[in-house]
């Protein structure tokens, strides 16, 4: 029987891992209803949120990232090209919009922020540069309520 | 020697809301209120701050009964505004562009009428961290 010893010097895998946050915001409207509900149980259900022609919030993004900075640069992603990614992809469908209406991909789905969150994962994870990767959204709806998605 | 002293209360409501003048075209509109016109509403939180100024009653060594501020802000300006379409939901901007300017002045006059005419009443409105209006100026 061969005894295969395999020495690895594991010192130069060991990475410094950082995470950079990028802050954005948004203001839209939205209301929660569920359509194959009556308005009896949406209103026991959601309240005021239920409102029928809605009612809106000033939303706080963030999106972090993790990675190991890169010794020529110092950065584990350009901070600037992120907020340019999130601002383009994200804010531009969100911002002064109506959250039930107009928002590809939020159709079909009921609009809380647990979703809202998930959506903006899944928008987002595609277009995260190479060298980084996706590790937590976290949005704001009101100063006293958000959520936070780690993609699990 | 007058003692005037300012008292303040926070309270807050989220709402939806679009500006637009209905006399004008849609690209009078677009141009001038961007994406704030957009048809399906967008929305705020809008922070309420109501400022009462005057001197503190002898007796009680208050300006004003915070707690009878509250219920006052909460009854005649939250419970009317707060999860509502300012727009289509509310009297007062069936004919009024739902502005924070406008909002501001609404809110003060729907609380002025509620508090003593010796203290004076000042409105603080943020429409977004970054946005704010005071009325009177």
């Amino acid at each position: 029987m061969a005894i295969i010893l395999l020495c690895v010097n594991f010192a130069p895998l060991i990475k410094i891992m950082v995470y950079l946050t990028r802050v954005e915001h948004f203001n839209a409207a939205h209301k929660l209803y569920n359509p194959a509900w009556s308005r009896e149980q949406n209103d026991a259900v959601f309240g005021r949120c239920a409102n029928e022609n809605w009612h809106g919030h000033n939303f706080e993004l963030f999106v972090t990232v993790k990675g190991d900075p890169n010794p020529d640069t110092g950065f584990i992603v350009d901070a600037k090209m992120l907020g340019r990614i999130v601002k383009d992809s994200i804010i531009e469908k969100l911002d002064h919009r109506n959250l039930n209406l107009d928002v590809d991909f939020m159709r079909d789905k009921m609009c809380s922020i647990e979703n809202l969150v998930i959506g903006i994962w899944n928008e987002l994870k595609p277009l995260i540069p190479t060298g980084v990767e996706l590790h937590c959204i976290k949005l704001v709806e009101t100063p006293r309520i958000y959520v936070e998605y780690y993609g699990d | 020697m007058i003692r005037k002293v300012s008292v303040f209360r926070h309270e807050h409501f989220n709402a939806a809301h679009r500006l637009n003048n209905p006399e004008w075209d849609e690209s009078t509109n677009e141009r001038v209120f961007g994406k704030c016109n957009r048809p399906h509403f967008h929305g705020h939180n809008y922070e309420l701050i109501v400022r009462v100024t005057g001197e503190p009653d002898p007796k009680t060594g208050f300006v004003m009964d915070m707690k009878i501020l509250s219920d006052i802000i909460i009854d005649k300006v939250v419970n009317k505004f707060d999860h509502r379409n300012l727009n289509l939901d509310t009297e007062e901007f069936k004919n009024l562009n739902p502005t924070a300017e406008n909002i501001a002045i609404v809110i003060h006059d729907l609380l002025r009428t509620e508090i003593d005419d010796a203290l004076e009443l000042k409105v603080i409105l943020y429409e977004t961290p970054r946005n704010y209006v005071e009325y009177p100026a």
